[in-house]
């Protein structure tokens, strides 16, 4: 939709702790997104599936730079450096393991 | 013989009539693979749409009138979404049980579109819980009210030929 139409399409899951910490970073960068909500089970998970190879949340597409990745290490890196002011890079030394 | 059951009349209601406006919401919008916040004025980029409220998943009205639009194949004439006080988690799993890929549902736990669109249903015998009445409303491209339709009568089932009648005259 034209009005309401984000660049950033986050795929979580209801109170996910990793997804959480993605939209934590995403309130902070003061970045629309759109909240894409998938269930427990990985294995109803296809949408995701499709889009970045895994059944793992959280995960992002934006069509602002084309990017589609999970771990929410790897995205709050990846937001940061994209969004954020200045190299704060520093984050991505965050293990990426135990994602949901 | 007598037959020995009852078909409650439904007292009078005050719903969105034809020709007047249909109120705006947003609510997640389910669908087989996830759900979001979904303004019903996206659904209106790809009339007519057809709102459908219907009484809770896992009740036997809700998959009686899911199944009957699925084999009437609505979607090929409009968006057709449900609109139930279910949760999120309980319209997937009606989606998935009864096949319903070319439809979407809405999740309003509080009510308030059904209250926005005067088709309350205070619900005897459970306490605190009140859901829509079933109800059919065909919009238009701006949102206007083509048809209309609220059960009198619980339990009562959509006039299915007459909302298919409603599309074709659009």
């Amino acid at each position: 939709m034209s009005t309401n139409d984000p660049s950033i399409t986050l795929y979580r899951l209801q109170a996910c702790p990793f997804c959480e910490r993605v939209v934590r970073v995403l309130h902070d960068l003061d970045l629309e997104y759109r909240s894409r909500f998938v269930e427990p089970l990985h294995s109803r998970r296809n949408a995701v599936k499709r889009l970045t190879g895994a059944r793992t949340v959280p995960a992002i597409v934006d069509k602002n730079t084309g990017v589609t990745m999970s771990e929410s290490a790897r995205i709050v890196e990846y937001l940061e450096r994209t969004y954020g002011e200045g190299a704060t890079a520093e984050t991505a030394t965050d293990r990426a393991g135990g994602e949901a | 013989m007598d037959l020995e059951f009852d078909i409650v009349d439904l007292p009078e209601d005050d719903h969105v009539a034809e020709g007047e406006q249909a109120p705006g919401f947003t609510r997640p919008l389910v669908n087989e693979e996830y759900w979001e916040d979904v303004p019903l004025a996206e659904l209106l980029e790809q009339p007519p749409v057809v709102l459908v409220f219907h009484p809770m998943d896992g009740s036997f009205p809700a998959t009686y009138v899911w199944n009957e639009i699925d084999d009437r194949e609505w979607h090929e004439a409009a968006t057709v979404v449900g609109v139930s006080i279910a949760t999120p988690y309980a319209h997937k799993r009606l989606i998935e049980e009864e096949a319903l890929a070319d439809y979407r549902l809405y999740s309003d736990p509080g009510n308030d579109v059904a209250r926005e669109y005067g088709v309350v249903h205070d619900l005897d015998g459970m306490a605190g819980i009140e859901e829509p009445r079933p109800a059919v409303f065909v919009l238009d491209g701006d949102g206007v009210v083509d048809y209309a339709w609220v059960a009198g009568e619980w339990p009562e089932f959509p006039p299915y030929d007459e909302v298919e009648d409603a599309l074709a005259s659009l």
